[in-house]
Order: C-alpha cells, then structure tokens, then sequence
C-alpha cells in the first residue's frame, strides 16, 4: 500500500475516535482510580504521613522499618505463605475432586451440584461468623462430634495452631468455583481417548494419570495461580474470624490487637488496615501497599505468561 | 467456547448392557451397580459436608438465647421470633435499603459502562488492544488495598464524603476490571457477521451494539450483573474504609459483624441474622442458576 490516500486518513481518524469514545470509562477509570492513586501510594511510601499534617519525607525509613523493626510483617507474610501452599492447595485437590465427583453422578446431578455450589455463594461475613460458631471449642456441633467419636476436639479459631486449618475448612466449603471449573473442563476432554485407553486396558487410575491429567493441566494451573493470588489479598474471613474468635466487639474506633490468637490470622492487607487506619501511619501503610502489588502483578505476569495466556488474552 | 453446565447430558447413557444372558454380563452388570452405589453414597457423603453447617446455623438460629450456648443440636423449643427480634434491631431494616441502594445502583452502573468497553475489547482493531486488554486483567487481579490510602484521602479529605457509600458507588460507573474481561469472552463468542451485517445494513456502532449485540449478549451481561450483584453485598473491606464511622450508612455485611459485637453471647439471634443475610443470595441462585455457573466457568475456561 502506498501513502493512505486522504479519506482513508479521515477514516482512520473517525475509528481511532469512536474507540476512544467506547473505551472512555474504563480509560477515566483507569487514570483516577489506579494510576493516579499509584503513584500516590508509591510517594506516601517515602514520607511520614498521617493522614493530616501534611506528608514529610522520610527517605528509606517505612521500608527499612517493615521489613527490619515491624513486629507484623514476617508473622503475616509467613500466615501468607501457608495459606498459599496448604490453603490453596487443599482447595485445588478438593475442588477436582469434587469436579470429578459431579461428572460421575448419574441420577440428581442437578441436585448434587446445586448443593456443592450454594456454599461458595454464602456472604463471606456470614460464612465466617457460622464457622466460629460450628467450630467453637465448648459448645460447637463439630467438636461434640468430634468428641462423641472419641476423637480429639481442637480449639480450632482460638488456636494459633489450628485457626489457619480452622480457615482452610471454610476455604473447602466454598470450594464451588472450582467445582464448576473443573467440571467445564473435564467434560470438555475428547471421550474418544477413553475409549482408545479402555481398548488398552488402561485401568481408571492410567487413564486419570495419561488422558484426565493432561487434558486439564491448563485448568489446573489457572486455579492454583488464581487461588495465590486470592490467598495473598485474603481479607475479610481471617479478620472477621479473629475478632469473633476473641470476642472482640465489632465497630469502629476499637484499637485491637489484629491475627487473634497470637497473629496466627494476620495477613498483609489486614496490616495496610490496621497501620494506615487504626494506627494513623499512612507512610508505612503504603509500604505494605505495594509490597502487596509487587506480590499480586508477580503472579498475574505467571497468569498471563503463555502465548495466548492462561487467561485468554489470544489473538 | 460452548459452556456445558449438564453433566448429565453429554455423557453417553449408561450402555444399557445388551440383554445377553451369560456370567460375563452378569458380572458387568454388578460391577456397574456397584460403581453406582460407590459414586452416590461418596456424594451424599460430600453433600452432608456441604448442608450440614447450613442446617447447624438454621437449628440454632430458632433455639432459646440459653440453649443456643449449650451442646444441643436440637431447638428445646421453636423460637420463630428471634428473627423477628433480629429484623426490629435498631439499624437492620437501614442496613438492608443502604445494602440494595450500594449493590443495586452499583450494579446498573457497572453494567452501564463496561458493555462498551468490553465491546471494543472483544471486536475493534485497534492499536493498544492487546495491552488495554492486559491492564483489564492486572486490575482485576488487584487487591484493593494497594491503592485504598490516596483513595480514601482523596474522598474523605478532598470531597467529604466519607461515612457514606458514594465513593464506593461512584467508581461504578467508569468499568469494572472483572465485568469488562468477563463481557469481552462473552462477546468473543458471538460471530463477527451479525455486525458485519448490521454495519452494511448502515448500523452505526452505538446501533449495533444497542440492537444486534445486546439482545445477543443477555447471558453474559445477566452473569456480569449477578456477580457484580453478590459483590457488593458481600463487599466487607470497602464499607468499612467508607462507612465505619457511620452507622447510618453499614450495610449487611458490615453491620453483621457488629451486630455479633453487640449481642455478645445470643449465638442463637446472631445465627438468625446470619441466615437473613445469606437468604437473599440463595433464593436469587435459584432464579439465575443458570447465568452464574455459565459464569464462573467463562472466567475460568479460557475464552
């Protein structure tokens, strides 16, 4: 093609403007809701800040002060990393499973699904207040019949070794977006290579491991990096079963100790929470911030890696 | 993508074992029944997992303020009136309209202003799409504490307007991360010659997307509705930024968790306003069942 004759310049303008006109929200968005408020947060990060005297820079200080001198930031990035390897990966085997469950049930499958699903739709607020209430040591049902079999009955949220397995349990009940997931995916799989397999002899367990397996993996490593990531921005559940748990009234202005018992359910965003706007440090706030974009972009980049990415971005 | 939400369906009858009489049959046969037996008893077994807290929290939602602190798991008596106690709590009734008015205008808004945008996503050509269309999934994947501070500054300090729900309603109306990457696989999905059709037939754009896309696009924005829906009514973090000083202005979420503060040891009215709380989600299931689970599998089944 040589130089673009002038109705097609003016043609091109028109659809370069009627995209723009499409994209306007999101790009206004975009601008005053997250870059603008970013580059805020990366310079409140630099500056004793509290919110009403004016900010002042403090150079390294918050950095050094988080990672070195804070008495929260290892507890809560080590809460993080466990929720990420046991958490999430409980959640990744029970949710196949669960998966596979559903594709073998033959009469009420619509029934089964329905209530594997419910659970996953449950205001995480509530979900949380029943779990505390089901695993209360004294007097919940879980522990009277963990006890009535004879088995031992743990503090479960009042126990900083069992509050993270206590939170797990609630992760697996609303394990129902993964269920759908894998359920898509494997009735997506060619029924033809389970024939071929069976020809073969392949008993279950050999076409699970050659045919499932593979067929899947994609949607398996979708779900294992989106759980990291909603692991790592874990928010309400462990904070609202920490206060419940130590009978902490809710509300504002209380000054409580946040990850009750013993910081076992402190996480970073509690932590932006608990220094910016119960403490008034808006500068170290924003230090966790970012260490939380860091974190968060570190896994979408995985997401997005592939060529066509996990994700779809495909052209 | 064809989203298949019946499991029953594509799955091959159970080969109905030719009538041959012989022990191979015979043997095919039992071992079917016994798969059978195998498969549903493992999922009744997963299914009381998944009701049995629902039914825990219900039984001692009706139990007396005195039974409910015992072991029992069995109401003594029937006390159908502790969720009337719980609706005529000073600030319920305030919590739900401020719920509906954040969850329900949000919603409208949403849906408002990502339809265009996830529109030029899924069928302009245009230079930056596909790094527009990858800031849309890094935002998605954003937690929202990252930027919460200058946010919160910026509305409580610069416009006033904190202990109200308008800064987490406002944004609404400039698109959605997860609602516009959901609506563009949707639209992916609906064949370029319908609007190649309109556009010769001398549609503008906005009467495309108004008249031919739209209709087509029912279930994906009805998804994208119903998810944005739930996550506002779910939302616990942003009402408490915006709305702790207030109580005026919590919403269901954020007033449950007080309202337990407040009612220290009464499981049994605490239990009844968790129920009222997750009541509205499950009936609203029942209606749109179909448009949730086509929606959860779009985000996860690549598009």
């Amino acid at each position: 093609m040589t130089s673009p004759s002038s109705p097609l310049r003016a043609k091109r303008r028109r659809s370069a403007l009627r995209t723009a006109a499409f994209m306007s929200p999101w790009l206004i968005g975009f601008a005053v809701f997250f870059a603008y408020p970013l580059m805020s947060t990366v310079y409140f990060s630099f500056t004793k800040y509290d919110g009403f005297r004016p900010p002042v820079l403090n150079g390294l200080d918050n950095w050094s002060y988080v990672f070195t001198d804070s008495p929260m930031f290892w507890p809560a990035m080590r809460n993080t990393l466990w929720l990420v390897v046991v958490m999430v990966s409980c959640r990744v085997v029970f949710g196949l499973g669960i998966g596979l469950l559903i594709t073998k049930i033959k009469t009420g499958a619509g029934i089964f699904r329905t209530l594997f699903y419910l659970p996953y739709l449950a205001p995480p607020v509530a979900a949380t207040l029943g779990f505390v209430f089901l695993l209360n040591p004294g007097t919940g049902p879980v522990n009277t019949g963990l006890e009535a079999l004879g088995l031992p009955a743990p503090g479960w949220f009042t126990d900083p070794d069992w509050s993270k397995p206590a939170l797990t349990a609630l992760a697996l009940w609303g394990v129902g977006d993964l269920m759908v997931i894998f359920m898509a995916a494997l009735l997506d799989v060619p029924k033809e290579q389970y024939e071929a397999a069976e020809l073969d002899g392949a008993g279950s367990w050999a076409r699970f491991r050659h045919i499932t397996l593979p067929n899947i993996s994609p949607i398996i490593l979708f779900a294992v990096v989106t759980g990291v990531i909603q692991a790592m921005q874990y928010y309400t559940q462990p904070l609202v079963a920490g206060k419940v748990a130590a009978g902490q009234i809710g509300g504002s202005g209380q000054q409580v100790e946040p990850g009750y018992p013993d910081k076992s359910t402190l996480t970073l965003p509690q932590l932006v929470y608990n220094l910016g706007f119960q403490r008034g440090d808006y500068g170290t706030a924003c230090v966790l911030a970012l260490v939380l974009f860091a974190l968060s972009m570190a896994f979408t980049a995985l997401l997005l890696r592939r060529r066509g990415g996990l994700i779809g971005t495909g052209d | 993508m064809a989203v298949t939400t019946d499991t029953t369906a594509p799955r091959a009858k159970a080969a109905p074992a030719p009538r041959a009489s012989g022990p191979a049959a015979a043997r095919h046969r039992r071992k079917e029944a016994l798969h059978w037996v195998a498969v549903h008893s493992l999922g009744v077994a997963a299914a009381l997992f998944f009701v049995l807290p629902f039914v825990f929290l219900f039984l001692t939602s009706l139990m007396s303020d005195q039974q409910a602190l015992t072991r029992d798991l069995w109401p003594r008596t029937w006390e159908w009136g502790n969720y009337a106690k719980v609706w005529h709590t000073p600030g319920f009734l305030l919590w739900w309209r401020n719920t509906l008015l954040y969850a329900g205008l949000g919603t409208l808004l949403t849906v408002v202003s990502s339809v265009p945008v996830a529109y030029a996503l899924a069928k302009f050509r245009f230079r930056g799409r596909r790094l527009s269309l990858l800031l849309v999934i890094s935002m998605m994947m954003l937690p929202p504490q990252v930027v919460v501070i200058p946010m919160y500054l910026f509305w409580a300090k610069q416009l006033d307007l904190s202990g109200t729900l308008w800064p987490l309603i406002i944004p609404m109306a400039f698109g959605d991360a997860f609602s516009i990457f959901l609506l563009r696989q949707f639209l992916l999905t609906i064949p370029d010659e319908y609007l190649d059709a309109a556009r010769v037939d001398g549609c503008g754009e906005v009467r495309t997307l108004l008249r031919v896309v739209l209709p087509m696009a029912k279930p994906g924005i009805a998804a994208v509705a119903l998810f944005q829906f739930f996550c506002a009514w779910n939302d616990y973090f942003g009402p408490q930024i915006y709305a702790s000083d207030n109580p005026a202005a919590w919403t269901l979420s954020y007033g449950l968790e007080s309202f337990k503060g407040a009612h220290h040891t009464n499981w049994n009215l605490t239990m009844a306003a968790t129920v009222l709380v997750m009541a509205p989600v499950i009936v609203l299931f029942f209606f749109a069942q179909k448009a949730f689970v086509e929606g959860v599998t779009l985000t996860g089944v690549k598009g």
